[in-house]
């Protein structure tokens, strides 16, 4: 086995509450490394949004100890957080599109936010909602869009950037089976190009479609890791992707199923 | 005025950052904020013009009287009267100082006095003791030295000779115009202030109505100040556009109100006309709100996202 790379989020006894409530969170350690896949589960109201929210910086912890990117993410100063928050994806359980934008230009923003010029961001913003099965919806707006359609665009407006972690909370949940297959493809995809990828559902099924993923089971605030894979870090599939000519996707060049 | 504040955006963009300002909905931070502003202006650029105008006529006022002094000659009796004015006038003329003396006519002051003492068939004005009076020009300000002078140089051969500096006759209105002066800078500096106010309502109002999305961009990695930079331009567009409307308003009221002073005849109001730097600086006003209006913006939404996450 090789040697894990560096870790990218290391969370160390951390613990959640908001205002004076009860610990959402309670003692999670864990460590995510560069490649991996991994699914967060747990019933309802386990802590799976919160922990999500500390991972894409929109909260900070109670207690405890994050580090991301190599850096203390607890004691990050304000004006660096936009820098590390470009670095990570976030689908939204709520999926949060700009209601006054179109569905390109929601696709858009976060190349937008990174000062990328109009020039070089239409055609990658065109290809992904194409890829997503939107083309006919370039210019509707959220309110316009079904369910599903919504969650596509969150989905395409998550991996545009193509981010180095990427946090999705249910994205699969508002589409039809084909669709939540082939969005898993997408970020299969990702994660083979060195994108860590965290998944929080309960969808099993989706689960057992991505054999080489590793599984964080949150049960009422306390972390369980069923696979050992928060102990015993893996090979990242990047690597393995290299060693494996017919990986999980079916081979051929990983960049074929993006955009 | 809104299509005017719905076009311009699109200038802006093509001046740069484009995608910064498609973050947020510009068209919707309006509202009433370009009328506030053009209100604003448009009583700024009247009270800064009355300003500078009265300054004008104050300062033309001035130079011409600061060399002026009248000698009186008060003598209740008509021949000692005439021989005290003749004796002054030749004593002034040529002496130190003095640039020209002059007796005013009787005519003139039969007219001086005619409003206040009437004029009908019979009257004999030569039996009232009305002061001769000779108009001094000085080649430099009336000092009170210099006035003292003039005493001493007529005490022998007019005795009842009183000498005053002119300007010293209009000293009131000297102050009065000054106190409007003040009263015009202190109410450009209340409607500054009432801008101030108009755009901090205005960004916090905006701030809340789009404080999801505002949440969205930040989670996305927008900076604050990317954030701020578009309710700044949102602003300033406003700024201008009503700025532009409040200065033509302004300008306006200003050339009617200069017709309705210039038909009262008065010198001192015809001095009191604007120059080309006048108008230049009126025109400056509308920018200054603009500058204005973008600092407080901007500082308002830095420091509202500065208590977020």
């Amino acid at each position: 086995m090789n040697q894990p790379a560096a870790e990218i989020v290391q969370f160390d006894n951390v613990g959640l509450r908001y205002g004076a409530g009860r610990e959402v969170l309670a003692d999670v350690s864990f460590t995510l490394y560069p490649g991996c896949f991994y699914f967060l589960t747990g019933a309802s109201g386990a802590g799976k949004t919160s922990l999500l929210k500390l991972l894409y910086l929109a909260q900070r912890p109670s207690r405890g100890l994050i580090r991301m990117f190599g850096t203390d993410a607890i004691t990050l100063p304000r004006e660096r957080l936009p820098g590390f928050r470009r670095r990570i994806g976030v689908v939204f359980q709520d999926f949060r599109l700009v209601p006054h934008l179109s569905a390109w230009d929601n696709v858009a923003l976060p190349l937008r936010v990174a000062g990328q010029s109009e020039k070089d961001i239409a055609k990658p913003v065109s290809d992904m909602l194409e890829w997503v099965g939107l083309g006919d919806r370039f210019h509707a707006r959220p309110a316009t869009l079904s369910g599903g359609e919504q969650q596509r665009v969150a989905i395409a407006r998550a991996v545009i950037a193509r981010p180095d972690v990427l946090v999705a909370d249910e994205p699969t949940g508002n589409v039809d089976p084909d669709m939540a297959i082939k969005l898993l493809r997408l970020f299969e995809s990702l994660n083979r190009l060195g994108t860590t990828v965290v998944v929080a559902t309960h969808d099993l099924h989706l689960i057992r479609k991505v054999p080489d993923s590793l599984i964080m089971r949150l049960d009422k605030g306390k972390l369980a890791d069923p696979t050992g894979a928060l102990r015993y870090p893996p090979r990242r599939r990047v690597d393995r992707a290299a060693d494996d000519a017919d990986g999980p996707l079916g081979g051929g060049p990983i960049e074929s199923h993006l955009p | 005025m809104k299509r005017l504040v719905s076009a311009l955006p699109g200038t802006l963009r093509a001046l740069g950052g484009e995608g910064e300002s498609r973050l947020l909905p510009e068209a919707r931070l309006s509202g009433p904020m370009p009328w506030v502003i053009a209100i604003m202006i448009a009583l700024t650029v009247v009270a800064a013009a009355s300003a500078l105008a009265l300054r004008h006529a104050a300062q033309a006022a001035s130079a011409d009287l600061e060399g002026g002094v009248t000698v009186q000659i008060v003598s209740a009796a008509p021949a000692q009267r005439q021989r005290e004015a003749q004796a002054a006038l030749a004593a002034l003329v040529g002496a130190a100082g003095v640039v020209s003396a002059t007796a005013v006519p009787q005519d003139q002051l039969d007219t001086l006095v005619e409003p206040w003492l009437g004029t009908h068939a019979g009257d004999d004005l030569d039996d009232l003791p009305i002061p001769a009076l000779i108009d001094v020009r000085l080649g430099e300000p009336a000092t009170p030295g210099r006035l003292e002078t003039l005493r001493k140089l007529l005490a022998a051969k007019a005795p009842s000779a009183r000498v005053d500096a002119q300007s010293s006759w209009l000293a009131p209105v000297f102050n009065a115009i000054v106190a409007l002066q003040w009263a015009a800078g202190g109410l450009i500096a209340l409607f500054a202030f009432a801008t101030v106010s108009a755009v901090l309502l205005a960004s916090r109002n905006a701030l809340g109505t789009h404080r999801e999305t505002i949440e969205i961009v930040h989670m996305l990695g927008a900076t604050d100040v990317q954030i701020a930079r578009v309710f700044q331009r949102s602003m300033a567009t406003d700024a201008a556009m009503g700025g532009l409307v409040g200065l033509l308003a302004g300008i306006v009221t200003v050339l009617g109100l200069g017709r309705q002073f210039s038909a009262l005849g008065s010198g001192m109001v015809a001095q009191g006309s604007l120059g080309w730097v006048d108008w230049v600086a009126l025109a400056g006003i509308p920018v200054a709100g603009v500058l204005l209006v973008m600092l407080t913006a901007r500082i308002t939404v830095l420091a509202a996202l500065r208590r977020m996450v």
